[in-house]
């Protein structure tokens, strides 16, 4: 186990500096080499001599634990492969992208970024409609699940009694573990007529005529689009967000809070002024956690976001995503142009969620650092 | 000063009446989920669905197939997924805590549990690593994260979509398509055909309510295993 690190180490690596130091490192192992040498062969010759006891036990010994070692060996290795191989399938995926997207690439060329074009007839293609549909919508889910879940976080772990910590915590958890599937056609057959017979004409009523925000209000209530789209991957990244801010919220050393309640603050002071500040780097980390799942949502958002390839200035047009798009399109592509488009848009998804949870990992890692040194 | 204390307390009382309400928000979207699933799934779930193939627009059929495809689908993922994942968690967890090495496959983990599944075809592998890794296989145990990646994988629906596709009749071959839950789902609830629908209703109960009960069970060994847990 002590020397489990420095086995992983890759040869290309830096060496720590306690190794780099041999005469430690051999120090420390000589007590117990020079140990066994001296049970061995040390004064007592006539240890070696003595009938059979205690030799077997010590030649039994020595093999078992020449075997054990092999088997630690085989095991490391092992574990290692199974590691490695998911480094592998990450290499794989984004190869076969960059392969696939190739030819639309070069075709397009950086036009395939910006235009809004998507006709497979003429064979035009260009990505802005579903890369502005997956921005938007996964923006404003987040808009709208980050307050319920930092609501649900401060419930769980400020607010609610013991006994209803667990049911509810696991019940919000349960959100998560429903398919998106099941989203897709809730959200179609329940959420979506609930939305155009009475959100959306509330909203056109109120917002539509405001100006600037107002565009984003008008036109007909669809029922299905980028709104409706967004709604269902609130509810969706919802139990991803508020279990990892409950999370980070019960990080806080109690130290800090009853520090809070003893200059005489409420719950909700304490909360804002204590808690959040601590907590601050793991609660956007689990914000981007959340986004990274809303941008590469895929089943749900096929089923409300109503699939057109444009780019309305409405909300409550339709749109699509770029995973709704690959997913609809992709069985019934023909054409190398076409099927290669549509690959290039799952790279640049790809990037983007690459990016997004490259980003909550560093932070939450930095939150991680900052929590052990303060130990 | 009587003044300022009672806006202090009034907002005191306002956030966390709100943040009440959020909880209340998440739990009463569970409840329409379910509730929507049992109001019009229960009504097809007849003998018949675990009975009879997936039957053609307007006749009556089961689910049968679809049934037997997701199971098989699963059942080899976990096969594939599980030894990796435990071997690759074992090492996270035992040999590469600290190393620059572990903290790479890590986050690729991360990448790839939160990258589209509809880019990856299979998904399981890095859904056990980051069970058992995250988890820490040896406190949690073995049982939950597969249990968990059971729950998972059995209604992803996406990869399948281009991998599995889909198959209206019996199929035990593994390298032909395979009917579905999930795929079936997508396309029955998508069609004009009533009798299509109500199945599609029907599949969303079962899946849903097995998965459900998957992950309680999973929770509740998690529990066990562990009675000084945090939650």
């Amino acid at each position: 186990m002590r020397d489990g690190p420095e086995a992983a180490r890759t040869p290309g690596e830096p060496v720590p500096a306690l190794l780099k130091n041999t005469p430690a490192a051999v120090s420390r192992d000589i007590p117990r080499a020079a140990g066994r040498r001296f049970l061995s062969t040390g004064d007592d010759r006539k240890r070696d001599r003595l009938p059979a006891p205690m030799n077997t036990v010590a030649a039994i010994e020595a093999r078992h634990a020449a075997g054990q070692r092999l088997r630690e060996r085989l095991f490391r290795g092992a574990t290692l492969a199974a590691a490695l191989l998911v480094l592998l399938l990450l290499g794989g995926v984004a190869l076969s992208l960059a392969v696939g997207a190739w030819p639309a690439l070069s075709h397009f060329k950086l036009a395939f970024l910006t235009r809004e074009i998507w006709n497979p007839v003429t064979d035009q293609y260009g990505a802005l409609a579903p890369v502005y549909g997956t921005l938007v919508t996964s923006f404003l889910a987040l808009l709208l699940a980050i307050p319920v879940s930092f609501g649900i976080a401060i419930f769980l772990t400020e607010l609610a009694p013991v006994w209803l910590k667990r049911p509810v915590g696991v019940a919000i958890e349960l959100l998560a573990a429903v398919p998106s599937i099941i989203y897709g056609i809730w959200g179609l057959f329940v959420l979506a007529p609930i939305l155009q017979a009475h959100v959306q004409p509330w909203l056109i009523r109120w917002f539509g005529p405001l100006p600037l925000v107002g565009r984003l209000f008008q036109g007909p209530p669809f029922g299905i689009g980028i709104l409706s789209a967004s709604f269902v991957l609130a509810i969706m990244v919802i139990p991803f967000i508020s279990a990892v801010m409950r999370d980070v919220f019960e990080t806080v050393p109690d130290v800090l809070k009853e520090s809070g309640y003893g200059l005489g603050a409420t719950t909700w002071e304490v909360i804002w002024q204590v808690v959040v500040p601590y907590a601050r780097t793991g609660m956007i980390g689990g914000v981007m956690l959340g986004l990274g799942r809303a941008l590469g949502e895929t089943m749900a958002v096929t089923f409300v976001i109503g699939n057109a390839h444009r780019i309305g200035s409405s909300l409550l047009a339709p749109g699509t995503t770029i995973s709704a798009s690959i997913a609809n399109e992709f069985a019934e592509a023909v054409g190398d142009l076409y099927t290669s488009s549509l690959i290039a848009l799952g790279a640049i998804l790809f990037l983007i969620t690459f990016t997004v949870i490259a980003l909550a990992r560093y932070m939450l890692m930095r939150l991680e650092r900052r929590a052990l040194s303060s130990l | 000063m009587k003044n300022r204390r009672a806006i202090r307390k009034g907002v005191n009382l306002l956030a966390l009446g709100l943040s009440g309400v959020a909880t209340a928000i998440g739990l009463f979207f569970l409840g329409a989920i379910l509730w929507t699933l049992i109001k019009n799934g229960v009504a097809g779930l007849t003998p018949a669905v675990f009975s009879a193939m997936t039957p053609p627009p307007g006749s009556s059929g089961g689910l049968l197939n679809a049934i037997y495809g997701s199971a098989v689908m699963t059942l080899i993922g976990i096969l594939i997924g599980g030894p990796v994942g435990m071997l690759a968690g074992t090492y996270l967890a035992e040999y590469g805590r600290a190393s620059y090495l572990s903290s790479v496959i890590r986050f690729v983990n991360d990448v790839l549990l939160s990258a589209p599944s509809i880019i990856i075809g299979l998904f399981v592998y890095e859904l056990m690593v980051v069970r058992m890794g995250h988890f820490s296989a040896a406190r949690s145990g073995v049982v939950t994260g597969l249990l968990l990646a059971v729950a998972r994988i059995s209604g992803e629906t996406a990869p399948l979509l281009f991998t599995a596709l889909n198959n209206q009749f019996w199929s035990t071959n593994l390298l032909a398509p395979m009917a579905n839950l999930p795929v079936v789902i997508f396309q029955f609830a998508l069609s004009p055909y009533p009798n299509w629908q109500q199945l599609a209703w029907s599949g969303a109960l079962l899946i849903t309510g097995s998965i459900l009960i998957l992950s309680i069970i999973a929770r509740v060994v998690v529990a066990r295993l562990n009675p000084a847990g945090r939650r």
